[in-house]
């Protein structure tokens, strides 16, 4: 466990090293300006779109950390060929994959939570602006605690994709491990059509044969809430429990996978 | 060194910028009428997991697109865009309350406040019934454009009322539908809704609507005031006024009648017909029809 620990820590400070952390500022920015802006332009609803704003640049910015950094976390090694001291150290392979995880997952974390709060002190001064946390006419109060479930979600939603990143990592070149990784994320969100399937084809083969992708392709759509927490449509706890459980056996899996081929992998 | 390079191009391209907005003023003529995707259905799988952000840019695109084409009066197609964009607003987020209810008033105000299509205005509301059936709001707008619209006040009551059955509906709704089905398109049940919607609404564009409202038919009031004076003026002289001068001079008017927004009234001397004056803020008035007819 010490391997793993030293490598995670060594993979955030990498990432602070490349000025990941700069996005921060980025996000911070990018709010404060739209919540100024808003006021004119919105017809009363600049919380509402605050929310929305906040919670899908949260989403986003994760996004390209996860990938763009998760997809050279294994092949940046190999690349710059410090992967053979590094494995020539008594550093088993499997440790070496969990510490690259673990490490960005830390990175992501920070991350998130930083623009969690940036977020939080933006819609305070907007509720402060407005002359109150929750005004007649709101469907939910500025500084609504639920958004963190859907901020959770995300985070769980990044976690798979720095896991997808990073099983990518473990056997192709940057550029397709990108391709790759965001195709996975896109078809992640359309593949509740291949449930339905059968409907459409008569054939029993391609139903199965959908249904089979369906069940084996990672589900992201059902992470998404963000929506339902802005109008304070309730989402009950048991939801969010099956999918942090989901969330954690498909990255287990993942880094399983990634592990194996890493394992199998000649380096000679 | 570098930096005075920079410097120097950037105003460079600053000063050409300058020219080519001097010489082409309009740049060159491009349709700005042009809607991408209009269907809500492929905007809706496009969007990943940032609908409700998309809607929200497509929400603030549609008041663009209103409060420009209100200052436009060279265009035929007006609003053309108006319930494209708002379908796409709400397909993206069906909860997205504000989009159906402004953009209802927006579609439905008649020419050239609004988009005059109350049909579609009902079509987006109706819309938002299939999303959300408990929101009385939705029914208490729908009848209202029944009632200010088109004045067809049976249909207006009935959806006041369907709405009075959803939960948390407020009392006085079931109220509405019952002075439909008396009074019709009476002015003063117009004066009560527009004045509860004043004192239960919380947006700002929604109260500012109301308030003209309320003044509008304070100006119907007025100009029923001023056209028996005109009559009145018609009995005692035998013709009828052409100027505001000539009433004024026969001592029934102290001055030139103004409207509640301080513009003067306008008295077409060959008619001799009474009406808010083309620069009023309060132009045009609201169509009244006589009650029970539709």
């Amino acid at each position: 466990m010490r391997a793993v620990r030293f490598i995670a820590i060594n993979v955030f400070r990498e990432s602070v090293r490349d000025k990941v952390l700069y996005n921060l500022v980025l996000f911070a920015i990018m709010l404060m300006a739209v919540s100024f802006l808003l006021g004119q332009l919105t017809a009363g609803q600049d919380v509402k779109i605050i929310k929305d704003l906040g919670l899908a640049a949260i989403a986003i910015f994760g996004l390209f950390i996860a990938t763009f950094i998760g997809i050279g976390l294994v092949s940046k090694e190999v690349e710059r060929r410090s992967i053979y001291s590094l494995l020539s150290k008594p550093i088993r392979r499997q440790e070496f994959i969990l510490g690259k995880y673990l490490g960005l997952v830390l990175t992501l974390a920070v991350n998130v939570a930083a623009m969690t709060a940036a977020y939080y002190a933006v819609l305070a001064y907007m509720a402060w602006k407005a002359g109150g946390n929750f005004l007649p006419g709101w469907e939910a109060p500025a500084l609504d605690p639920m958004l963190l479930k859907a901020v959770a979600m995300i985070f769980l939603q990044l976690m798979i994709v720095t896991a997808i990143a990073l099983l990518f990592s473990t056997f192709s070149s940057p550029a397709l491990a990108t391709a790759l990784t965001l195709a996975l994320y896109v078809v992640g969100h359309f593949n509740a059509d291949l449930k339905n399937f059968d409907a459409v084809v008569t054939s029993r083969p391609a139903a199965f044969l959908a249904k089979t992708l369906y069940y084996t392709l990672p589900n992201l759509s059902p992470f998404d809430v963000k929506a339902q927490v802005v109008h304070a449509v309730p989402v009950p706890v048991g939801y969010l429990l099956f999918n942090t459980a989901y969330a954690l056996i498909y990255i287990s899996a993942l880094l399983t996978a990634a592990t194996v081929i890493f394992i199998r992998r000649d380096f000679k | 060194m570098y930096v005075a390079g920079i410097s120097v191009l950037v105003g460079a391209a600053v000063v050409l910028q300058m020219a080519r907005e001097r010489r082409y003023p309009d740049g060159p003529a491009v349709a700005d009428q042009v809607l991408y995707i209009e269907s809500g259905q492929v905007i809706e799988r496009v969007a990943l997991s940032y609908k409700a952000v998309l809607a929200d840019l497509y929400w603030i695109r549609a008041l663009q697109h209103y409060g420009g084409e209100r200052l436009k009066t060279d265009s035929n197609e007006r609003f053309a865009l108006l319930y494209p964009l708002l379908n796409l607003t709400t397909s993206l987020d069906p909860r997205f309350m504000v989009a159906y209810r402004f953009g209802a008033i927006f579609l439905s105000e008649p020419y050239p406040g609004g988009a005059g299509k109350p049909e579609l205005a009902i079509r987006l509301l109706e819309k938002g019934i299939r999303t959300t059936p408990d929101k009385w709001e939705y029914y208490h707008d729908i009848g209202f454009v029944y009632f200010w619209n088109l004045h067809d006040y049976l249909k207006a009551a009935d959806w006041f009322r369907r709405g009075a059955e959803q939960p948390n509906s407020p009392w006085w709704l079931r109220t509405y539908a019952a002075t439909m089905m008396a009074k019709g398109g009476d002015r003063q049940t117009a004066r009560v809704i527009w004045q509860n919607i004043l004192n239960t609404t919380e947006g700002e564009w929604m109260r500012e609507t109301a308030k003209k409202r309320l003044l509008q038919l304070d100006a119907l009031d007025q100009i029923d005031y001023l056209r028996r004076i005109r009559d009145e003026f018609q009995r005692r002289k035998g013709h009828s006024p052409e100027s505001w001068e000539q009433i004024i001079a026969a001592g029934l008017l102290r001055g030139v009648p103004v409207d509640p927004e301080g513009t003067a009234f306008t008295l077409n001397f060959a008619t001799g017909e009474i009406a808010v004056s083309g620069y009023s803020p309060l132009y045009p008035l609201p169509l009244e029809t006589i009650p029970g007819q539709p």
